[in-house]
């Protein structure tokens, strides 16, 4: 896929927070001292006196997002995933969660693709701890234009967002027409052998998988799950009925993650196989972003291993 | 402060103890202590200060109120049921199965709750998030919070405090309860926060000490913040632990237990009989 465009969601963040800025005021941005990093330095540029930065602070961060949400404002608070859910879940669950304020958070940096800056970086947990948090809807746009469009739908959404975005470059899989909607799985490419469901940069992947199992002459359905609380259980329900086995896919543990949203679902309301393709319970490591997603697995030519083994189950 | 006004107000907030005390002992749990400790305030605050309207608890230009140490919800609980939030008679419905009122301040469910709080030190922070709010809209109104002396052992406390003196939030205010004793003990043997006048200062707050029971204090002082134009002010209110049931004064064994029955009337009788004293 050497011809593909590529950018970071991030990327995506921070454009439709410019775009954002240039269609109301009614919203501050914060940071907490990584305007750079997470991209909302190109809303900081664009207009500085409505971004604050709370310095290297990140829990009192998310406790005055939810003061300025207690004002009836929107707010879009940034760091990355790590120190977003990790550092800061508490203020999020008790500042944010409880009262169930209109606070967008915006966490990079997720996954293992942080690359060289090592474990104590790379964020994993991330979606697994914001999904215990009641009224919490989490975000995982899989490429540029899902992540601007996921932006701009979550300023209007009423209750706590945790959008979750990578530094990675990778590929741009929609374009300008794609349609996002909150809680709405997406089905990518019709199959009756297997469905992949993917989420983040494995959605690019699970695509490219899909080419490999076509090949072998199986017939993989691919989904694009952007919004992994609320899950959008009428895709997976549906998946899960008419080709009878499941693989998940994710930069991020297979404890918490999408793997264990639809294994949950699916436990109680319609058992088949769900096999999970993740980080499994370990720590990342530095390195180079792409030679760390060939280390960890989380390939195409994983995910169509996983795809094998699924369909094997069948049998 | 006039006679009249200084009646009206420690009539109110013997009224408020009162209903402390009511709540607790109903819900066999909660925080008295800490309550009873800023009862003045809180009566100086909603009958006086505040620009509030029980009939309109979320109009949009009233001034904020954040009660950072949220275990003394009964404190404002009662305050805002005498003030007519919501009936008086609620009270010994805290801390019941079903009930609105939670053990701490929930902003979604109760009328007059500005801010849900109750783990310490986020509480502040939201009242500076509040200030952020009301300076960037311009917006007049001003934004008050309660800290418990102990609660600013928690970092995010001075966290929260360096963001405001660094953005020169004048519109917040911020008390400090200071009655020198938390659940292990007095703050001095746990982990002591003082000096907490020098600590806002260094932090660029502007910082009054005062006597947190003398209604003359508590009106200079919270004026006196409102001249201030480039620094937040806190106001160390020295309390008494208890204030206004004799047996709890000064005993940290009631920050976090209710009376007993036995215990409960003594209160009743005393706090019954101060009232009728100042009526």
């Amino acid at each position: 896929m050497a011809d593909v465009k590529k950018i970071a969601t991030r990327d995506g963040y921070g454009a439709a927070l410019v775009e954002l800025g240039k269609e109301r005021d009614d919203f501050i941005v914060m940071d907490a001292d990584l305007a750079e990093a997470t991209k909302t330095g190109a809303f900081k540029k664009a207009f500085p006196e409505r971004f604050y930065d709370c310095g290297i602070a990140e829990g009192n961060m998310m406790s005055i997002a939810a003061g300025i949400a207690a004002t009836g404002k929107k707010v879009f608070a940034s760091s990355f995933a790590m120190f977003a859910a990790g550092r800061a879940f508490e203020q999020i669950r008790n500042s944010i969660g409880y009262p169930h304020l209109n606070v967008v958070i915006g966490a990079t940096h997720a996954g293992i693709s942080v690359g060289e800056d090592g474990a104590t970086h790379q964020c994993c947990e991330d979606i697994g701890i914001m999904r215990t948090i009641p009224g919490m809807t989490i975000i995982n746009p899989a490429d540029y234009t899902e992540a601007f469009k996921a932006v701009k739908a979550a300023v209007n959404h009423d209750g706590p967002v945790y959008m979750r975005f990578g530094r990675l470059a990778v590929p741009v899989v929609f374009d300008d027409d794609y349609t996002f909607e909150i809680g709405k799985g997406v089905e990518l490419k019709e199959g009756t052998d297997v469905t992949i469901i993917a989420t983040g940069l494995m959605v690019a992947e699970a695509l490219e998988a899909y080419e490999i199992l076509k090949n072998e002459g199986i017939s993989a359905r691919i989904i694009n799950m952007a919004t992994i609380k609320p899950l959008d259980t009428e895709i997976v329900l549906k998946a899960a009925k008419e080709t009878g086995v499941i693989v998940t896919a994710e930069e991020h543990s297979v404890i918490g993650g999408l793997g264990s949203a639809v294994s949950e679902y699916l436990s109680e309301n319609y058992p088949v196989p769900v096999l999970k393709l993740g980080v499994y319970d370990t720590f990342g490591m530095s390195g180079p972003a792409n030679e760390l997603l060939d280390k960890f697995g989380l390939r195409a030519k994983d995910i169509a291993e996983k795809a094998r083994k699924a369909v094997a189950l069948k049998k | 402060m006039d006679q009249h006004k200084k009646k009206e107000l420690s009539i109110a907030a013997c009224k408020i103890r009162r209903s402390i005390i009511d709540g607790v002992h109903s819900a066999k749990a909660g925080h008295p202590g800490g309550s009873l400790s800023i009862a003045d305030l809180m009566a100086y605050l909603y009958f006086d200060k505040m620009n509030i309207d029980p009939e309109n608890p979320k109009k949009e230009d009233r001034d904020r109120f954040v009660l950072s140490k949220g275990h003394a919800a009964p404190a404002l609980y009662a305050t805002l049921a005498h003030r007519g939030f919501f009936p008086v008679e609620e009270m010994i419905t805290l801390r019941h199965t079903g009930a609105r009122l939670q053990g701490h301040p929930d902003m979604k469910n109760i009328p007059g709750v500005d801010m849900s709080s109750g783990s310490l030190g986020q509480g502040i922070s939201c009242a500076v998030g509040m200030a952020l709010s009301a300076k960037h809209f311009e917006n007049p109104w001003r934004v008050y919070t309660v800290l418990g002396d102990g609660e600013c052992e928690e970092g995010q406390v001075w966290e929260a405090a360096m963001f405001a003196g660094n953005k020169k939030l004048s519109n917040l205010t911020a008390y400090v309860d200071f009655n020198n004793l938390q659940i292990d003990g007095s703050c001095d043997e746990v982990n002591s926060p003082a000096p907490l006048d020098k600590k806002f200062e260094a932090f660029g707050w502007n910082v009054i000490v005062i006597d947190g029971h003398n209604f003359d204090q508590i009106e200079e002082a919270t004026l006196a913040a409102e001249k201030v134009t480039d620094k937040p002010t806190a106001i160390i209110m020295n309390t008494i632990k208890g204030k206004g049931v004799s047996y709890m004064e000064n005993v940290c064994g009631w920050h976090g237990k209710a009376p007993g029955d036995e215990d409960y009337a003594v209160a009743v009788k005393e706090l019954d009989e101060m009232l009728a004293g100042l009526m």
